[in-house]
């Protein structure tokens, strides 16, 4: 599994540039289903037939990143959040653009108080002199990806982009799983997640599955004076009861604690009201769709640095098996 | 009609877990609709049909959940945090009374640190996630009782004040199922061309989500959604309150059908039913805002009753508005009979 | 000249009724289906049919503006804003109220008798009302209501250097260019629609969209244009006689990529000079056409103007006169294999 989801992390697929992700996620899994197919707006949709209920399994490719605005007459450049970007994990970043350039992150120093400090008073230094030497490089719309190296340390991983390739990583683990499971089940693999559930509502609408289950990520409570929460790192995969964006369907809820508690596999259970998943969107697709959303416990989201534990990983693609075996 | 008012606003019914109160609805319902549904969603839904073909469909709506609170965790001495589900005030919540809803029923109550051991800017702001429920129970006593993810409700206590006048908790929007409840009794006997379609729905207060997947499917071809709207109080705007007793609210706005929320008007005025007019710009925040685009677009009309101190446990509303809803919509459904479609366009 | 007569008419968000009986005029032949919804929305189909790619093009009717809440006792008149107005715009400005258009003024103290700091502080709706020259509610009462929209009272006026001012240029220069477009043919089937109510919300776009079901779409769109005095470089969005702002991303969209290339690839062809729209601002009808069902391939293109939302917009008809080339050239040579059918 370390292997796998680092060999997606890597890549770099910021919202709404999704295809090399894609594409790798494609070769991947093409052993284990019968079609692969991607819509108008860039979901990866793999289907393994089967009769029965209708499974989809959801997990989102991009990851939050920039996008350039605007190129100076200096040759810097100017640009806005992909996705929820805390402005301090920003500064001094370096980023990569899709044709390997790297960008570095600094700040008017002028500002006189850092505290106040926004995305549109940091810009990205490639390293070019002017405007025309600039724009041999990159244009306006190109996006970039923070730079974050994969590091393994034990169970921990850390790592850019988690958030959400070691969901991929765990659908396609599982997809080598289920290859003879008899149910049909849908991988799909949604875009534009981070800003705003947007790949999910058109995947939602064209799979319309019987029941979803949704992979991402949430912030655990287990590092110094963080926001209070019982999650921690390592004490298994999330059932998310509750966040912003869904309630967990309460006949799936009791399915899947009913399989954990059944074969021994550990769970945490998690009640938020910020954040939302691609649940958010599934679930209220045609005439409403059962759903439950899964996460892995991840410290630093959105941070170049996002931190899991391997066994929850592990552990998340025994419940989800569990779990289908018995739909 | 006041008794169904009383147990339903009584009744507890979270996001999420309507189900708690779907089967009493949706017994109400089936004394006066031809069928009863429940979809995976828990919205109830009555229709009383027509034996015309093809006929137009007029669609009720009236959310039946509630805000209220769940477990976020359990400390080591047994009390319980929580945080809000929908639009909780948390200054409402010192010394309120709750249900917890574990595997059993547990009534606690949101303690408070006495004045005189509070820091100096303690006593100012009211933080939802330092305030804790106090069951009486210990640590090892819980275990296996209540969890994580367990709703909490608000326990309430139904009052009749002076000049008709009530109050209880949920009357946000138990009353607009009451409302609906009146208008399917009253309805009952008539031959109607259009079928009509009663929906007690749900997850309203967290974002209308029942009524988005509900219009999917019932597909109206015209929605009247009945919601509770601020009632008056001093400290409110006289353009942001409805008068406590002098009728339903009818919206006018974008949100609703221009040519269908004049004839309502009309009809009220024609047939003396008191009705006041409720002016909305933008988002009504209501079930009419996701209605109105569900599919090719569904034309709405919004009626709330006024409602004073929305979304505390002591929510107070006249029961005449009640009741001239009820007369207002029944009243109005017959008059559009035959013309729907005429008065539809723009 | 019809940019003049569609600015002038009235259509804020919700009441699009003079707006939309104003385009039904103008394209009132009989080579087309014209249909309105519940919703509001305007709808022109070609009847004749082509076995082709269906193009939606859109552009929303309505404009912002203000709806009256109350008559105070005094007899004037409390409102709030529909669709996103800077607040400042509103003092010292005319008004038409309801359907009669009855005139109205939202004025302010006099200057002598401002104390210390109160020049500085700019008025929010709340503080303002209408004043239609009434002395009590009752005689107000006789002439408006709560629930009348009331309009910018605005002149069209032609500038030098081929600018003109008017309202809603925001967005009734793409109810212009559509209108324009629709009296040629093309290779592909060209469904028109022009929204109702996109400033509250891009309301009307999504029924339209999930009606016609179109192949991909394309949104005009009149675009907020910063290149003015004290603006930074990176904020300046778009410029005057710069063409056609192509959109690649905004507040609630990301452009189809194979679309966006492909629009450039045409305006470079046809020697179209454009603009691509700096930073992510506004939201429009893209939005929810892009989420429809299975989705559609959408894209923005848009004239840039300078101080939307208020009464005195001004844009280039130069601006104009290169996106309707744009769109033209464009609509000639969509296909499937572009919006990857």
């Amino acid at each position: 599994m370390k292997e796998l989801i680092k060999k997606l992390t890597i890549l770099n697929g910021v919202s709404g540039n999704e295809n090399k992700i894609a594409k790798a996620i494609s070769e991947m899994i093409v052993s284990n289903v019968d079609e692969i197919k991607q819509d108008s707006m860039g979901n990866l949709i793999c289907v393994k037939k089967g009769n029965g209920k209708r499974i989809m399994l959801a997990a989102h490719m991009d990851e939050v990143g920039i996008i350039v605005t605007h190129i100076e007459e200096n040759g810097f450049l100017r640009f806005s959040a992909l996705g929820g970007i805390n402005h301090f994990y920003s500064l001094y970043q370096k980023v990569t653009f899709d044709n390997g350039i790297t960008g570095v992150i600094g700040y008017e120093e002028n500002i006189s108080e850092i505290k106040n400090i926004k995305l549109a008073n940091m810009y990205v230094d490639i390293g070019c002199k002017s405007y025309e030497e600039a724009i041999g490089k990159v244009k306006i719309g190109d996006s970039a990806a923070f730079t974050g190296d994969f590091v393994c340390d034990g169970n921990r991983i850390i790592s850019k982009a988690l958030d959400d390739r070691c969901g991929c990583a765990i659908l396609i683990e599982l997809s080598k799983r289920l290859k003879n499971c008899d149910k049909e089940i849908i991988y799909t693999f949604t875009t534009q997640e981070e800003l705003g559930l947007r790949g999910a509502k058109t995947a939602g609408y064209s799979i319309n599955p019987d029941v979803a289950f949704v992979l991402d990520v949430t912030a655990p409570g287990d590092t110094p004076k963080s926001k209070p929460s019982p999650i921690k790192c390592g004490a298994g995969p999330i059932i998310k009861i509750m966040d912003n964006a869904s309630i967990i369907n309460p006949k799936l809820k009791d399915l899947i604690i009913e399989t954990a508690e059944n074969e021994g596999i550990l769970y945490q259970l998690k009640v938020s009201n910020i954040g939302g998943t691609d649940a958010g969107a599934i679930s209220l697709s045609r005439d409403g769709i059962p759903t439950a959303s899964l996460a892995i416990p991840c410290r630093y989201l959105h941070s170049p640095v996002e931190t899991i534990d391997i066994q929850d990983v592990d552990n998340m693609i025994k419940l989800v098996e569990s779990v289908l075996n018995k739909i | 009609m006041k008794d169904n008012l009383k147990t339903l606003s009584l009744f507890s019914a979270p996001p999420g877990r309507e189900d708690f109160a779907a089967n009493l609805i949706s017994e109400i319902f089936s004394k006066y609709c031809d069928s009863v549904t429940v979809d995976n969603f828990n919205n109830v839904c009555g229709i009383k049909k027509t034996g015309i073909e093809n006929s137009k469909k007029i669609a009720l709506y009236a959310h039946m959940d509630e805000i209220a609170l769940m477990v976020t965790d359990i400390d080591n001495h047994g009390f319980i945090s929580f945080i809000s589900i929908g639009g909780v005030d948390p200054r409402i919540l010192l010394s309120q009374e709750v249900i917890i809803h574990g595997k059993r029923e547990v009534y606690g109550v949101i303690g408070t640190k006495p004045p005189h051991l509070q820091i100096d800017n303690e006593s100012k702001e009211i933080i939802i996630e330092k305030l804790y429920i106090d069951i009486g129970m210990t640590r090892e006593q819980i275990n296996g009782i209540i969890r994580v993810g367990d709703y909490i409700t608000f326990k309430g206590k139904w009052i009749e004040l002076q000049n008709n006048i009530v109050s209880s908790k949920s009357l946000d929007n138990r009353a607009g199922v009451t409302v609906l409840i009146e208008v399917m009794k009253e309805l009952s006997e008539d031959s109607l061309d259009s079928q009509i379609i009663f929906n007690a729905t749900t997850q309203e207060e967290v974002g209308l989500r029942g009524a988005t997947i509900n219009a999917y499917t019932v597909e109206p071809d015209l929605a009247i959604v009945v919601d509770a709207g601020f009632g008056d109080m001093s400290g409110l705007d006289k353009d942001e309150t409805f008068i406590l007793g002098k009728g339903p609210a009818i919206g006018i706005g974008p949100n609703m059908h221009p040519v269908l929320s004049k004839e309502l008007i009309n009809y009220a005025k024609q047939n003396n039913i008191p009705y006041q007019i409720d002016v909305e710009p933008g988002n009504t925040g209501t079930e009419a805002w996701t209605i109105q685009i569900s599919k090719i677009g569904v034309p709405v009309l919004l009626i709330s009753i006024p409602l004073r101190y929305m979304h505390t446990t002591v929510e107070t509303i006249s029961l005449d508005d009640v009741i001239a809803s009820a007369k207002l919509i029944s009243g109005f459904i017959r008059h559009i009979q035959g013309r729907l479609e005429e008065l539809m366009c723009l | 000249m019809l940019i003049k007569e569609l600015t002038l008419a009235e259509g804020i968000s919700g009441d699009e009724f003079d707006i939309r009986n104003k385009i039904k005029t103008e394209i009132n032949n009989n080579l087309f289906d014209v249909f309105t919804d519940s919703m509001g929305n305007l709808f022109a189909t070609k009847k004749e049919k082509k076995e082709s790619i269906n193009v939606m093009v859109t552009a929303h009717m309505d404009e912002v503006g203000l709806m009256i809440t109350l008559i105070n006792d005094n007899g004037t008149l409390k409102f709030k804003t529909i669709g996103s107005i800077d607040e400042r715009v509103l003092a010292s400005k005319r008004f038409f109220i309801g359907p009669q258009l009855i005139p109205g003024v939202i004025g302010t103290k006099p200057i002598h008798l401002l104390e210390g700091d109160e020049k500085k502080q700019p008025l929010k709706a709340k503080e303002l009302y209408i004043d239609i020259g009434c002395n009590s509610k009752e005689q107000a009462q006789q002439l408006v209501q709560p629930g009348d929209y009331a309009y910018f009272d605005t002149e069209f006026i032609e500038m030098e250097n081929q600018m003109i001012k008017s309202k809603a240029f925001d967005n009734r220069v793409g109810c212009s260019l559509i209108i324009d477009l629709l009296m040629e043919n093309y290779n592909i089937n060209l469904q028109a629609c022009f929204t109702a109510q996109e400033e509250i919300g891009s309301r009307g776009a999504g029924p339209a969209a999930r009606r016609i079901k179109p192949d991909c779409t394309i949104i005009l769109e009149g675009t907020t244009c910063c290149d003015v005095p004290h603006t930074e470089g990176h904020n300046i969005v778009a410029k005057i006689n710069g063409g056609p702002v192509i959109s690649i991303i905004d507040k609630a969209t990301i452009a189809n990529r194979k679309f966006f290339d492909f629009v450039t690839e045409i305006a470079k062809k046809n020697n179209i000079k454009y603009q691509i729209k700096e930073g992510i601002y506004g939201r429009n009808d893209s939005a929810p056409i892009q989420a429809s069902e299975n989705g559609i391939p959408t894209i923005v293109i848009s004239v840039p103007c300078r101080y939307i939302h208020s009464p005195s917009s001004v844009m280039s008809l130069n601006d104009y006169n290169e996106t309707a080339k744009l769109i033209k050239a464009l609509l000639n040579e969509l296909n499937y294999e572009i919006i990857g059918g």
